[in-house]
Order: C-alpha cells, then sequence, then structure tokens
C-alpha cells in the first residue's frame, strides 16, 4: 500500500510516523511537504505528523491547514480516503474542518509528556478494527495542547454516533469526556493526541501503537 | 486603512491562561480582580476599499477559529 506522510515547517514526528508506517506496510511512505499541491497518485492513506508546524503560530496547526497540501487533502478525505491525525497532526484536522472541536490549551497549563492509559471506545473502525472495544492501551501523549473543547451537544452527538475513538483512562489534559481520539462522522478520518507510531515495537517499551497501523493496512488492502 | 481586530474566547470556555494571569495578578497584591480572560489582537493596514465582507472572511477562515473564539473588529 503506497502511503503519505505530510512535511510541514516544525513538524517533528514525520519520521516516527515513516517508520511505523514502512514497519507494517513493508514501503516507505513518501514524504509530501506542505507547499505540494497534490497527493502523489496511488495514496491509500494519509499521516499528518506530530510537532509543532510553524511554530504553533496564531492557534496549534492553523496555518498548517491552510497550506496547499492540506487543500487536497481535505478534497481526498470528503472521497473517503483514510486520513490519521497524531498530535499536531490532529490539532491540523480540527482546524481544516475535517474534524469538529478545537484543541485548546491544556487545563493544567503544563506540557504533559508521559504514557498514558487509553480505552478504545470503538474497535470497529478501520483505525481501531485490531483493538477489542473496551480495551486499555499504553501509549505515550507530548502535547501542549491537547485539551479537547466542544459544546455538548456536539459531544453528545459524537458520543451517540460511536465517534470518540479513544478516551484516556486519567486526567491527562482537561479535555471534554476525556476524550483523547475522535473520528469523522464517515470513519474514514481519525484524530488523536497521544503517540501510536512511538509504540511500535517492544524495544519502544511497548507495543499498543503497532495494532492501528496493522489494522489500517489490512482495512485498506495491501 | 487600519484594523484592530480583537480575538476573544467564548463565553463559557474556560480560559486556563487568564485565570493563571488572574492568579498571578493576586500574588502581586492587586486586590478586587474578579476575573481575567486573555486574547489576541491583530493590527492590520489593508487597502481602503476592503469591504466588511472581506474581513470578515478573513477573521472566520483564519484569524479566529470559531468554534472556541469569537472577534470584533475595529476600523482606526
Amino acid at each position: 500500500m503506497k502511503t503519505a506522510v505530510l512535511v510541514f515547517p516544525g513538524s517533528n514526528c514525520d519520521r516516527d510516523l515513516a517508520v511505523a508506517l514502512e514497519a507494517v506496510t513493508g514501503t516507505a511512505p513518501a514524504m509530501v511537504w506542505h507547499g505540494e499541491t497534490e497527493l502523489p497518485a496511488g495514496t491509500g492513506l494519509v499521516a499528518v505528523p506530530g510537532g509543532f508546524s510553524y511554530g504553533d503560530y496564531l492557534r496549534s496547526g492553523a496555518i498548517a491547514a491552510r497550506s496547499p497540501i492540506m487543500r487536497a487533502v481535505v478534497e481526498a478525505a470528503g472521497k473517503g480516503l483514510p486520513v490519521l491525525g497524531v498530535c499536531n497532526g490532529f490539532q491540523v484536522l480540527t482546524e481544516a474542518g475535517l474534524l469538529p472541536g478545537a484543541l485548546m490549551r491544556n487545563g493544567g497549563l503544563n506540557f504533559v509528556c508521559r504514557d498514558v492509559a487509553l480505552t478504545v471506545e470503538n474497535g470497529d473502525s478501520a483505525f481501531t478494527r485490531r483493538y477489542a472495544t473496551g480495551e486499555t492501551i499504553r501509549v505515550p501523549v507530548a502535547h501542549h495542547d491537547g485539551n479537547y473543547f466542544a459544546d455538548d451537544a456536539t459531544l453528545d452527538r459524537l458520543e451517540g454516533e460511536g465517534r470518540v475513538a479513544f478516551r484516556y483512562g486519567e486526567a491527562v489534559n482537561g479535555s471534554a469526556r476525556n476524550i483523547a481520539g475522535l473520528l469523522n462522522d464517515r470513519g474514514n478520518v481519525l484524530g488523536m493526541m497521544p503517540h501510536p507510531e512511538r509504540r511500535i515495537e517492544t524495544a519502544h517499551g511497548g507495543d499498543d501503537g503497532r495494532r492501528l497501523f496493522e489494522g489500517l493496512v489490512e482495512a485498506v488492502g495491501a | 486603512m487600519k484594523l484592530q481586530i480583537f480575538v476573544t474566547l467564548k463565553p463559557g470556555v474556560l480560559d486556563p491562561q487568564g485565570r493563571a494571569i488572574h492568579h498571578a495578578l493576586g500574588s502581586l497584591g492587586f486586590a478586587g480582580v474578579d476575573d481575567v480572560r486573555a486574547g489576541k489582537v491583530f493590527e492590520m493596514e489593508v487597502a481602503d476599499n476592503t469591504d466588511d465582507a472581506a474581513i470578515d472572511a478573513m477573521c472566520r477562515q483564519l484569524l479566529a477559529n470559531t468554534v472556541i473564539e469569537n472577534y470584533r473588529v475595529v476600523k482606526a
């Protein structure tokens, strides 16, 4: 499967995502610079990496969300292309309107960098199919702006539609209803603050993140 | 034409930064500060014939995230 990792000025988890994708697909992803206007032909999955795109200027992910390549990603996502956004990638996807709500400064104002417990709330999506609903996994977070906000009506709708993919099993950043990862209405876009790409082999201290990538490859098809 | 665009958090959206600033003012001994909300101001120089619809679009599409923020335009 051909995959693509977006690269913005200030991205710093792009190579981690590339390693994870190559580990499960056997093929190195295309690294696509933000100024490009099209995704490589045949791209079956786009990953939007963590980091500090454009120095977090204006709001985290705000400038990256308006970059040329994101126009192509929004269009492709509308046609069903799977898009994974991790950490800053999640912020970019909300700013681009692919996911509802916003990610604000952490409730405690601290940068939070540690392993956290996540509950898999929906094990049926393309991203979570290798996990069981209700399963607890451990992956790291490393962010300053992971405090998920949406109004109550939106939160109720997201919960009702099974779009909360992952929930923190502990207080982490003040997120509404402890939301850690969210799907779009069609189920082909996932944004999450924790970093599954940092837990793909036991040498990382655990491999709970690996199944996300394996499930995606399985769902999208080789 | 000079513009000042004020972007502030919507009422009801928690503002941990404002709360920390509020706390620090208290630490400095300033009494009677009931609340602090942090926001942003953009000072812009735009063509004189820039219409209100275009200014509004700039605010909605980039300067403010209307999920969490309100904006107010002041023409100087």
